[in-house]
């Protein structure tokens, strides 16, 4: 028994340690949202933007480590910036002042799960693993070419060896005397015929029924937008959430272009492009990133020489391309998978953050969606604690999971494939 | 044993009925090319083949070979922070037409308005809406509003600046030297526009209303009341007297009547008791419908029926003399009724004769209602205008004393009783002005027109009742060079102010602060405290008793004339979805028609055979009354007074009203009449006279059968449900006990089909038939939810009406007096939801399937159109589009086929760009050739379910609604999710388990939609009333009459 004591004790610890650090994560999950809708448009966890960098911003001498501190200032903005030099040095070197919060808006647990979020994203080393959808599928693909490539030979060679044993054939009777008519050429053979004329039907049917499939589809669509935008530069190397643009995407179906005044929330005061890497066009021209700049100027009605001139209900707005473009039957809602479904922009939209000019990523295809349906997991409430708790009144799912029968629902299981979730 | 019926043919000649409605196409179909000998037989099949091979090969090449349009995403310039693109918001705003006031939340969704809801914070209309408000949203994108202010130039009406017409016209007012200036408008509610008025120096207002209440205005006042209209509390009334008030349809505000009057209609199963309703009218009206006892009288006998009834009372006058022995018989009982509930009874008058409403004051004096059931402190001001008034102006225009006439809502050259007259009398006006939002028949004959908005972008206020206010918001920017009429009346008073910030600076100053105002406009609703009520007055009584016997009694035939629920007195009538909302009475749409009764239709030699009734030709006859004269198709209808002939007004406007107002019916305004002192809506004494031709009329419920099955429809009386309550429940065991032996569970052992299992929630409806009254509302909200196509009449005609949802209207009589009415039970009927549904076993490649919600969903762009599904349908929910009606084909001018006939002109209205505003973007805009229904509005269902995950909540009962449950007043429609115990559908079954049925439930379909059975009260005792099962065990002593009947099952 006095051996066990230690082990017991190591699991205690092991379990504890687990849990708290799975509450961590979950807590950290939550921060990251509230993150990305309350804070994300000014601040970033690893640079200074618009207002200060918040990584390791709590361990400054100013706050030492005393969350109090980081909630007077929150609800007590507008007294603070005049009252305490802290943070009228603040306002000097980043200009503008940040937006007061109300308890009732961002209750103090929130700003504790922001803070856990920015603290764990701060302190793990930024280790992206680029998950390319495409790997297992071009791997079947190659196995399918090799196939290919394979039998295509054993055909020829089978071919041949047919000739050869007809001419071989032809040699023996004539050396045995015995009389026959001249073989028919293999092209005005009838089976030969019957055959390529099989084949043919089989392959071109195959590719007709494809290409039916695949009208109107526009997979790796990559217009040419009247302004050269990176979303390389912004989302890529600038770390820019998705969301601060994209916002709409967390309210609505509609992930929405920003207006003009979003993008000179940040360009007013960025009026050239320097610091980055060159840009290339898809034919390799070179992009005046400066240039492109300018070219927002103009919709802005913006004149960088007098930017307290700027008016901006004088904008126009900019005639985008459209590249995701789905049927009018289909009803797609951006909020719902992001929101309620917990899918990063990235599954569908690709790796956006590599990419200067936009291309459609996905097929956007109903057998593409209902794949996707197929094997996503929703964000079921296994426990009080977890997940959405939508799901409680899923009274069967919960049983079965307890019995063992399940154990994970996906979409498919809520009804995910039905045809009056995406048509009506 | 009672008989449900929906039409002569069902009732008069079953058999023939029945192998009538068994074709599906009841008229020749249109091949005027082909003989009968079929494509291989025609003259040159070979060429045939190639053509149409060589077509469609062709036709798919290019559709495919198309290039994919390049699309622009546009964002906002300048983004407003709270306008979030795809999310809908709701503006509180307000619903007014002429008086008619109905507070409202404005579905807004990209910028612009595509639904009207009802307000739940208004507790007098309690969120419900009426038809007619629904349908607004539609008005706003008409094509035929007038886009900017005209002037008369010789003939023709040519496009001016308000600048230059507020100065003409002000320097016009300015030198009348003398003459007076008048305003004429329909009822005005709004207290800012009558502050307006009354600063306006020396403007002259008269109140005019198409169909008027200045009786009732007049006879209140002598009443002692004042000038004033109460409110009415029918909820309060044990006993309800209906003497000819259409109150559940049109009378004064019929949504707040029937929320009253639904509240003594709900039954308590544990202890059934139910208000009583009785109804004196003369012809079958809307309300009449769920009366529980009717009695027929002729309109001329309305103040004697009065007369009579106050005499039975309390004997303070001279009952006058009565011939029918039944009318007798009835006013007896119905005093009887009304003394034994002193003070919870009330009695309400649609008459517009001073005097028959002073006896109808006296009447409710006498039963106490006055503080109990009529309620004096919150006066109402739906209607003002004054008979006398609006005579004394047409006089004084045509003695040339009048030198500015402005009109705003009133169009009397169409609907005054003396059109003629209003119209010479206004050519003799120097300034005439019109603020009307379209070319109606006054607007025309006006020397200027200065378009008002539509109320959805009007800033505004209404008080329909004392110290009630609605206000109104806008909800998009003016679409049209409109002007609001009362800027122009500041103007041209001399104030440089507009009415935006008037009002602000009215209700700022009347409120106190901008805070309150800002939060009124928020809940679009405002209460302050009611007036300090009235006392009664019996001084003119007497007189006019004896005026009344003066009334002139018809002779032979009388016309009544009515407003339908849709139209009501003609505004409706240039909105499509108004005019394809079948009547509930005749189910008859785009038009009106004399409906007369049974024995006059024998008089007039119209026989009620299957010619008759099956073929939508009816025999069209001319009714004269004096020097006016009208062409009608009739219309056969039960339980009419037998002398009485009732035709809707409204109908038969203008050319320059638009494509779907002109063509559809026939005025009858001309045939009003003034008595001395007020506007008639009868006329004593019509000829008629045989046109032998006939013309059509589109009817909706004839196009389907139910085969015969009588277990549609459930409805008892309360005598019968007080002695044998479990009627219902016991069919259902018999059910168990013949399908179901071994497990007793009906459910799964009595069908081959595995049972679908809805592991999260299960949606479900339940419909309270004794809280239906047939309105309509739930109609057009579905047609503006969903998108629902309008067909126009050619095609209503062909039976390809659209409507997702229908109210079935089923008569009721014994069978060998289908005219003795003993009611009728209004049905809504939409898809049911079926769990073990017909329609997806058939279908041949999946397009109808069933969901893991309990839904029947219907995938449009799987559907290939075998139709398979609706003609398994026992319900006949399901529709087809025979035609291109919403221009969503691939192919351009696929609306006009040579082979079938054009497309009605209503139906490029509704395409037009403009009016496609209008549709719901997130419901599908089927094309055609596919099959669609009911979906339980799924997108509605979706949204709260997505509203819920996104606030990690359960789904909470009332998030989501179906568009038909938000818009009925009476709450007869109850939805949400039947797994839910708590829900309010869950209960509403627990709580009806006596009352509750599903429709065709042996065939073991199992519907999700539970209707609770329709209840009259009444003491009749209905023999074997629960089933129609039973009667094959009636065997020989069945009467002839109803073994024909017995061959129908």
């Amino acid at each position: 028994m006095i051996s066990c004591k230690p082990i017991t004790q190591k699991l205690t610890l092991a379990f504890l340690i687990f849990f708290s650090f799975s509450g961590i994560k979950i807590f950290a999950q939550d921060g990251k949202a509230l993150f990305q809708s309350k804070c994300a448009s000014c601040h970033n966890v690893f640079k200074d933007v618009t207002g200060p960098m918040l990584g390791g911003v709590i361990d400054k001498e100013y706050y030492g480590g005393d969350m109090k501190k980081i909630y007077n200032w929150i609800y007590g903005v507008n007294t603070l910036i005049n009252s305490d030099p802290h943070y009228m040095d603040l306002k000097k070197q980043y200009g503008s002042v940040m937006t007061q919060f109300e308890r009732n808006s961002l209750p103090e647990k929130d700003i504790d799960a922001i803070f856990a979020y920015i603290k764990v994203t701060f302190e793990t080393p930024t280790t992206r693993e680029p998950k390319d959808p495409l790997k297992p599928e071009t791997s079947s693909n190659q196995n399918a070419v090799i196939f290919g490539v394979i039998s295509l030979i054993l055909a020829i060679i089978a071919l041949i060896l047919m000739q050869v044993n007809s001419n071989l054939k032809k040699m023996s009777d004539d050396a045995e005397g015995i009389g026959r008519p001249e073989p028919v050429p293999f092209y005005r053979n009838k089976v030969y015929i019957a055959m390529v004329a099989l084949v043919f039907f089989v392959v071109g049917g195959f590719y007709v029924t494809k290409g039916a499939i695949g009208l109107q589809r526009q997979k790796d669509y990559q217009p040419e937008q009247p302004i050269y935008y990176s979303h390389k530069v912004h989302a890529g190397i600038n770390q820019i959430s998705c969301l601060y643009c994209h916002g709409n995407a967390w309210e609505s179906k509609h992930a929405a272009i920003p207006s003009v005044n979003v993008c000179m929330n940040c360009h007013k005061s960025i009026t050239e492009y320097v610091k980055g890497p060159e840009l290339f066009n898809e034919a390799g021209k070179k992009i005046d990133g400066t240039a492109e700049i300018k070219k927002l100027y103009e919709y802005a009605g913006f004149d960088p020489l007098k930017p307290n001139a700027w008016d901006p209900s004088k904008a126009k707005p900019i005639e985008w391309v459209k590249i995701h473009n789905l049927p009018d039957h289909v009803y797609f809602n951006h909020s719902q998978h992001i929101r309620a479904g917990n899918v990063q922009c990235q599954t569908c939209h690709g790796e956006i953050t590599a990419m200067d000019e936009v291309k459609q990523f996905s097929e956007l295809s109903m057998g593409w969606c209902i794949n996707c349906h197929r094997q996503s997991k929703v964000n079921f409430n296994y426990s009080d604690s977890t997940g959405n708790k939508f799901y409680s009144i899923y009274e069967k799912f919960h049983n079965d999971i307890k019995s063992g029968k399940m154990d994970s629902v996906t979409v498919k299981d809520i009804g995910g494939l039905e045809c009056q979730k995406c048509h009506y | 044993m009672n008989k449900y019926w929906q039409s002569f043919g069902e009732v008069n000649d079953p058999d023939n009925f029945q192998k009538k409605v068994e074709d599906e196409f009841r008229e020749e179909l249109p091949f005027e090319d082909m003989d009968s000998k079929g494509l291989l037989d025609a003259k040159s099949p070979r060429r045939d083949f190639l053509k149409y091979l060589g077509f469609s090969t062709a036709a798919a090449t290019l559709a495919a070979s198309c290039k994919t349009p390049v699309r622009k995403a546009i964002p906002f310039a300048n983004k407003p922070e709270n306008i979030i693109p795809g999310e809908a918001k709701y503006y509180a705003t307000t619903y007014v037409q002429d008086g008619d006031v109905v507070p409202i939340l404005a579905k807004v969704r990209d910028g612009r308005p595509i639904k009207i809801e009802g307000n739940d914070l208004s507790l007098f209309t309690n969120g419900g809406t009426t038809a007619r408000a629904q349908a607004s949203v539609l008005d706003l994108y008409d094509t035929y509003r007038n886009r900017f202010p005209t002037r008369k130039v010789g003939d023709k009406h040519e496009e001016s600046t308000y600048e230059f017409l507020d100065k003409t016209i002000g320097e016009a007012i300015a030198g009348l030297a003398g003459k007076s200036v008048v305003l004429l408008t329909s009822s005005i509610v709004s207290p800012s526009t009558k502050d307006i008025i009354s600063k306006f120096a020396n403007l002259k207002h008269v109140q005019y209303d198409a169909v008027s209440y200045s009786g009732m205005l007049e006879a209140n006042e002598a009443s002692g009341f004042g000038k004033k209209l109460p409110s009415y509390n029918f909820g309060e009334a044990k006993v309800i007297v209906g003497l000819g008030a259409d109150f559940l349809g049109t009378w004064l505000s019929p949504l707040e009547n029937a929320l009253g009057y639904t509240k003594g209609r709900k039954i308590n199963e544990k202890n059934p008791e139910m208000s009583k309703h009785y109804q004196f009218e003369s012809h079958l009206s809307t309300t009449g419908a769920s009366a529980d006892e009717r009695i027929t009288h002729r309109p001329s006998e309305t103040g004697a029926v009065a007369l009579a009834l106050l005499a039975a009372l309390d004997g303070s006058v001279v009952a006058p003399a009565i011939a029918d022995a039944k009318l007798k018989a009835g006013i007896v009982k119905v005093a009887a009724d009304l003394k034994a509930n002193s003070g919870k009874a009330l009695v309400v008058s649609g008459s517009n004769d001073v005097n028959v409403q002073i006896i109808v004051n006296a009447i409710n004096n006498a039963v106490g209602a006055y503080g109990t059931t009529i309620d004096w402190t919150r006066p109402v001001n739906y209607r003002q205008g004054i008979d006398k008034d609006v005579k004394a102006l047409v006089a004084d225009m045509e003695a040339g004393n009048v030198g500015a006439l402005l009109i705003y809502g009133a169009n009397p050259a169409y609907d005054y009783y003396d059109a003629a007259k209003f119209k010479s009398a206004l050519a003799k006006v120097k300034v005439t002005v019109s603020f009307n939002e379209r070319w109606d028949e006054t607007t025309e004959l006006c020397g200027y027109n200065l378009p008002t908005h539509h109320y959805l972008e009007s800033w505004g206020d209404a008080e329909p009742k004392t110290g009630i206010t609605s206000f109104i918001q806008p909800t998009i920017y003016p679409l049209f060079k409109t002007r609001p009429y009362q800027t122009s009346l500041l103007r041209w008073s001399g104030n440089a102010t507009d009415y935006d910030s008037y009002l602000k600076t009215y209700w700022a100053a009347r409120l106190q602060s901008d805070d309150a105002y800002n939060k009124a406009l928020q809940d679009g609703i405002l209460v302050e405290a009611g007036g300090a009520g009235a006392t009664y007055s019996s001084a003119s009584v007497a007189a006019a008793a004896s005026a009344i016997a003066s009334i002139k009694k018809g002779v032979k035939t009388e016309v009544v004339l009515y407003q339908k629920v849709s139209i009501g007195t003609g505004t409706g009538a240039t909105n499509p979805w108004l005019q394809e909302l079948p009547d509930a009475i005749t189910k008859a749409t785009w038009d009106n028609y004399a409906m007369i009764s049974m024995a006059k239709a024998k008089e007039l030699g119209v026989k009620l055979d299957m010619d008759y009734e099956y073929y939508p030709k009816k025999p069209v006859f001319k009714f004269t009354v004096g020097k006016a004269e009208v062409e009608l198709p009739i219309l056969v209808i039960p339980g009419m007074n037998a002398d009485t002939i009732a035709i809707a007004v409204g109908y038969g406007r203008g050319e320059k009203l638009g494509k779907t107002a002109s063509g559809a019916g026939k005025n009858v305004y001309p045939f009003t009449s003034f008595n001395g002192n007020n506007v008639d809506y009868y006329a004593a004494d019509v000829t008629i006279t045989d046109m032998n031709r006939k013309e059509k009329i589109a009817q909706t419920q004839i196009h389907n059968s139910y085969e015969g099955r009588v277990e549609v429809v459930r409805e008892t009386t309360l005598a019968t449900f007080k002695k044998n309550p479990n009627a219902i429940p016991d069919y259902r065991t018999e059910m168990t006990e013949d399908y179901a032996k071994k497990t007793s569970d009906f459910r799964r052992e009595a069908t081959l089909y595995p049972d679908h299992g809805q592991p999260g929630i299960k949606w479900g409806m339940a419909i309270d038939m004794n809280a239906c009254y047939g309105c309509g509302a739930c109609v057009v909200a579905c047609h503006a939810e969903n998108n629902v196509s309008v067909v126009g009449k050619s095609e209503v005609l062909r039976y390809h009406d659209m409507h997702w949802l229908r109210i079935d209207r089923y008569f009721v009589s014994d069978n060998e007096n289908p005219d003795d009415l003993k009611g009728v039970v209004f049905q809504p009927m939409m898809c049911q939801h079926c769990d073990n549904a017909p329609c997806e076993n058939v279908c041949p490649v999946a397009a109808t399937n069933h969901s893991s919600e309990g839904i029947n969903q219907m995938a449009y762009n799987r559907c290939i159109g075998t139709r398979y599904c609706a003609n398994n349908c026992p319900f006949k929910v399901r529709r087809f589009n025979w035609s291109d009606y919403t221009g969503a084909d691939s192919f351009a001018h696929n609306q006009d086929q040579e082979l079938v006939g054009k497309l009605d002109p209503v139906i490029h209205q509704m395409n037009d760009e403009l009016t496609r505003m209008v549709l719901n973007p997130d419901v599908t805009v089927r094309s055609r050739g596919v099959m669609e229904k009911c979906s339980f509005c799924v997108q509605r269902t979706q949204a709260a379910k997505l509203k819920a995950k996104k606030e990690n909540r359960v789904l909470a009962d009332g998030d989501a609604k179906t568009a038909c449950q938000q818009a009925c007043a009476g709450d007869a429609i109850v939805f949400g999710n039947v797994h839910d115990k708590a829900s309010a559908v869950s209960k509403m079954r627990e709580e009806n388990t006596q009352r509750s049925f599903y429709v065709l439930e042996q065939l073991h379909v199992l519907p999700n939609v539970t209707y609770l059975a329709k209840v009259r009260n009444t003491d009749e005792i209905i023999e074997d009333a629960h089933h129609g099962g039973e009667e094959k065990h009636e065997g020989a002593t069945v009467p002839a009459a109803e073994k024909k009947e017995e061959a129908n099952h």
